[in-house]
Order: C-alpha cells, then structure tokens, then sequence
C-alpha cells in the first residue's frame, strides 16, 4: 500500500519562555499509521503532540518556529483558524477528561459547538462514535447517565469517542492508557489497531511494549531533540544509536 | 486516652517514616516510654486547643440565636410581620423593613453576581497573567477590606447626589452591589480555578472556541461555588446598615415601595433606630430583638435556598 503523508514538521523549534523544549524536529506522519513517540520524561515528546493541533498556544509565553504542514497548509500561519485546525485534529488526554456531562452530552458536545443543530444527525452520530469506540453496549442503557460514573477505562473510550464524533482527520493520543489497568488499556490498543484504517494516528507513550505494540513508525526523542526515528520492528529490534538502544533496553530513562 | 487509637489510624505514616529512619540509622530509634508518654500528652493538649478554639465559635453562633430567640420571640406575631409600624414605632409591625431589606438584597446581588462574574471570568480566562493583572487584584482585595460606611458616604456622593437617584432603593442596591462585589469576584474566580484545566483543554481540543469553552464547559462547573460567593455576598449585603443609612433606608415609611426610586425602610437600620434613636428605647426592647430575629432568619433563609439549589446542581452531574 502506497504510503500517504498527512502531517510532517519542520525544523520545529519551541520554546517556553527561554527554555528551548524542541530543537529542530523533522518527522512525517502518514495515513492510516500509527505513529509512537517515545523518550524519557521531559524530552519533549508531548510538546510535540502538543505543537501539532497548537494546545501550546495555551501556554503564556510559549512560541514555535518553523514549519508544521497538514496537508499544504501551515498550521502556524497567521491566517490558520485554531479553532478550525483543533476540530480536524483531535486529541485524546492523559487522564480521561470526560466533561461533568451525560454520557450523550460529552459525544455531542463537539457536534453541537461545531454548529450541529439537527436532532436526528446528532443521535445518529453519537451512536455511531460510541459503537466505534466499542463503548455502546456498555452505556446504551445508561446514556443519560453522568459520564462521571463510567470506570476509567470506559471514560477513556467515551473520551475517544467524543473526539471522532467531529470527524477529524488526525488523533493525537497522549499516553492515553497511563492512568488505565492493564485490561482497560488491552481495549484501548485493539481500539487504535481498529481506529488507523480511518485516521493518522500519533501517540505519546511511556510504555514501549505500548509502543511496539500499536505503533508502525516509532519516533524516538531525547533532550527535545529527535534521536531516531524508524519503522517500530527493526527500531526496537535494530535500533542504529545507542542512544536508542539504552533507551529501549531500559539502561536509562 | 480514648483518642490515642484513634489518631494512630488517621495518622499512620508515622510509624512508615520511623521504620524508614530506623533501617537507615541502624540504631535504637523506639523512643523511651517517658518521650512517648510526653508526646502524646503533647498532641492531646495541641488537639484539645483546636477542639477548644472550634467550640468557641460554635458557641458564639448558638449563643446569639438563643439570645435573640429567647428575646425576641414574643414580639414575632402575624401582626409583626404584616403590618407597618404604628404610634413612634411603638407597636405594629416592620413589614416595610422585612420588604426593604428583600429589594436591597436581591437588588445588590442582581447588581453584583453579573459583574462579579464577568470580571472573575476576565481575571481568570482572559487576562495575560503579569503586572497588570496584579495590580487589579490588588485593587480588589483592597476594596474588600475598604470599611462599609465608606461605601456609604460614596454612594451618597456619587449615586444619590451626582446621579441623581436620590435616597431610593436603586442608590442602596447599587452601594450594596459595590459592597458585596469583591466577595463575588474572589469567590468566582476561586471557583475557576477549581475547574480543572483538562476540562478546557478537552473542549478546546474539539474545536470549541474559547467564549464556547467558557459558556459550556467552565461556567457550569464552577456555579456550585459561584453560588457559593453569590450566598456570602446576599448574606452581608442583607446585614449592612452603613451603607444604606444615606442611600436607600429611611427612619419611617408606612408604605411599601412602588418603584426603584422609592426609598424604603430595611431590617438593619430599622434595630439602630429603634436601639438607638427612638424616644422609646426602653419600650421597644421587645421589638428590636424581634426585628434582629427576623433579620437573622432573613438571612438563613436565603442561605439556605442557595445552598440547597448547590447541592441540586452538584447532584445533577
């Protein structure tokens, strides 16, 4: 299968205040992959996640230079709406965010900012995302119910399926399954090997069994720098630094 | 000690960091029995004085209801609450007061949760943090501290006088508003800050504006302690006596008000009169204690709806 590129940056350097996070990042992302970036704590791997649907620009006194291109366009160009960009980007977080909200209200929220008012549309939708986050047998009956009485691995999953409800074309996952137990995050993995037929992919993991497990391409960053980067078997099986290597063997970090 | 068992649960890392210390040291860290007896003398005694410090105040609470209770009680008849005062205020009934003091409370609040809101929604969401925003929250915390009759004296320069209001129910609403503002801003903006970010960062995330996020997602999280603000604002605005006694309250009006511009009797300022400016002072003991028992019920009560409309909110989540 011939392979399409979705999202790349370039020369990505990000700053916040005077510490420079990113240093010249350079990396591709394409359809229908999963890409897994992965690095100690603090080597800017999340930034990066970050940097791509532009939650940094949150963050005060924060700034990117360089390039990150979804398709042609560059999302840091002044005429670029965030707010546009964020509904084609989404995002899943770290610990599951489900809003204090039914469980019906957190997949429709994103339908109704985004201006959808037809009832019918929005029940269908909310339906269809929660069956595709293999959610919907769990809180068919409970859907009025606050989102805040699911278990945390189904709030995971309602959080997964609140962000394809607005249809977006890139998921940016941020270690996801590290609040989850191991059987929560089984799901959530065969969820992603389901979720990359229809999306780009990016993933912010700590666990690198993680890693090798969902993940095609494997980006692996280290002191806001990216070290290597490389199809996820022969990174892990071959890795061609030893900077690499210690990392995945478990000699630091 | 019955308590001793008790504090070792609640307590339990002691012990945890003790052994820590003892494998570390390798030396006798179990203290003697007369350090062990004089520390737990030490810690009844130092929890004695907080049990003792929290009594106090419970005390103080029960001590002035039962007072005024005790007091007042007699005095509170259908007649008292329905009727206007008669004959220099030496009988009838506050009715006029128990009206006034409503239309100043809510006024105040109805002036007040809206700004107050809108300026914690500002401090907290919009604005750079930096110098600027400092010196503004400076400046509220300020006007917290700033004394009640000073907002009096202001309100009768400026809303009475300059704006033309004339002592009426608008001008005491809007000095109370003032009043009661920086309440409602520390505590909305509190309130704020207990939305957790992640709630922002979620709705952003799915294409949400800003104003969106805030409408949708922040504001409904944070009402219970808006609300919480909006109570302890209501509650002193009702208390106030300084501020209205030169924009809105009057020593005697038998008529209860038809408009904003009307000026009123309220419960506050009607117990100074009575207490301290009646020609009757003596034969209206009664009813001073009946009208600050009447204000203080006043008062609750309207806690009490606020609170209960809280826990309807939390509940609904």
């Amino acid at each position: 299968m011939k392979r399409l590129l979705k999202m790349s940056s370039e020369h990505l350097d990000f700053f916040y205040g005077d510490f420079q996070a990113l240093t010249d990042i350079s990396l591709e992302f394409y359809e229908n992959e999963v890409t897994a970036l992965i690095g100690p704590s603090g080597c800017g791997k999340s930034t990066l996640l970050r940097c791509l649907n532009r939650m940094n620009d949150l963050i005060p006194y924060s700034r990117a230079e360089g390039t990150i291109l979804l398709g042609n366009q560059n999302i840091y160009d002044p005429d670029v709406d965030v707010v546009t960009l964020r509904r084609r980007i989404g995002m899943v977080f770290q610990k599951p965010n489900p809003f204090p909200k039914s469980v019906f209200d957190n997949v429709a929220y994103g339908l109704r900012v985004n201006g959808v008012r037809d009832r019918g549309h929005i029940t269908n939708k909310v339906e269809q995302s929660l069956k595709h986050a293999a959610l919907w047998d769990e809180v068919k009956d409970r859907l009025h119910d606050s989102a805040l009485g699911l278990s945390g691995g189904q709030q995971q999953r309602l959080c997964i399926a609140r962000a394809m409800a607005v249809e977006p074309e890139v998921l940016l996952m941020d270690e996801p399954c590290s609040a989850l137990d191991p059987i929560a995050t089984q799901k959530i993995e065969e969820l992603i090997g389901r979720l990359k037929e229809d999306y780009t992919i990016i993933i912010v993991t700590h666990n690198m069994q993680q890693a090798a497990r969902v993940s095609d391409i494997t980006a692996f960053f280290y002191l806001g720098k990216l070290i290597e980067v490389g199809e996820t078997d022969a990174l892990f099986t071959r890795p061609k630094l030893k900077e690499t290597e210690d990392y995945i063997t478990g000699r630091f970090g | 000690m019955g308590n001793s068992v008790h504090t070792d649960i609640q307590y339990g890392r002691t012990p945890s960091r003790l052994e820590e210390t003892r494998t570390r040291s390798m030396g006798r860290v179990r203290p003697g029995r007369a350090v062990q007896r004089r520390r737990k003398m030490l810690q009844s005694s130092v929890f004695g004085l907080f049990k003792i410090s929290a009594a106090v105040n419970g005390a103080a609470l029960v001590i002035i209801v039962y007072f005024l209770v005790a007091n007042g009680w007699r005095a509170i008849n259908w007649t008292f609450l329905s009727q206007p005062p008669l004959d220099s205020m030496t009988k009838g009934g506050i009715l006029p007061c128990i009206v006034g003091t409503l239309c100043l409370s809510l006024g105040a609040i109805a002036v007040a949760l809206p700004i107050g809101v809108a300026s914690a929604i500002y401090l907290h969401e919009y604005a750079r943090p930096g110098r600027v925003l400092r010196i503004i929250r400076l400046g509220i915390n300020n006007l917290a501290g700033v004394p009640s009759v000073v907002f009096g004296l202001f309100g009768l320069a400026f809303f009475v006088v300059y704006m033309k209001m004339g002592v009426s129910i608008l001008a005491g609403a809007l000095t109370l508003g003032a009043l009661t503002l920086p309440v409602i801003i520390g505590s909305a903006e509190e309130a704020l800050r207990a939305v957790p970010d992640t709630y922002r960062e979620a709705s952003l995330g799915l294409g949400a504006t800003k104003w969106q996020t805030i409408y949708k997602v922040v504001l409904p999280a944070a009402l219970p302690g808006i609300l919480t603000g909006a109570i302890l604002g209501i509650s002193r605005a009702a208390g106030e006596t300084a501020p209205i006694m030169f924009t809105a309250a009057v020593f005697f009006t038998p008529s209860l008000p038809k408009s904003l511009f009307d000026e009123i009797m309220a419960l506050p300022y009607h117990i100074y009169v009575l207490a301290t400016a009646g020609t009757h002072i003596e034969q209206t003991r009664p009813l001073q204690y009946g009208t600050a028992l009447v204000l203080i019920v006043l008062v609750l009560g309207l806690n009490l709806i606020a609170i209960i409309y809280r826990a309807h909110l939390r509940k609904k989540r």
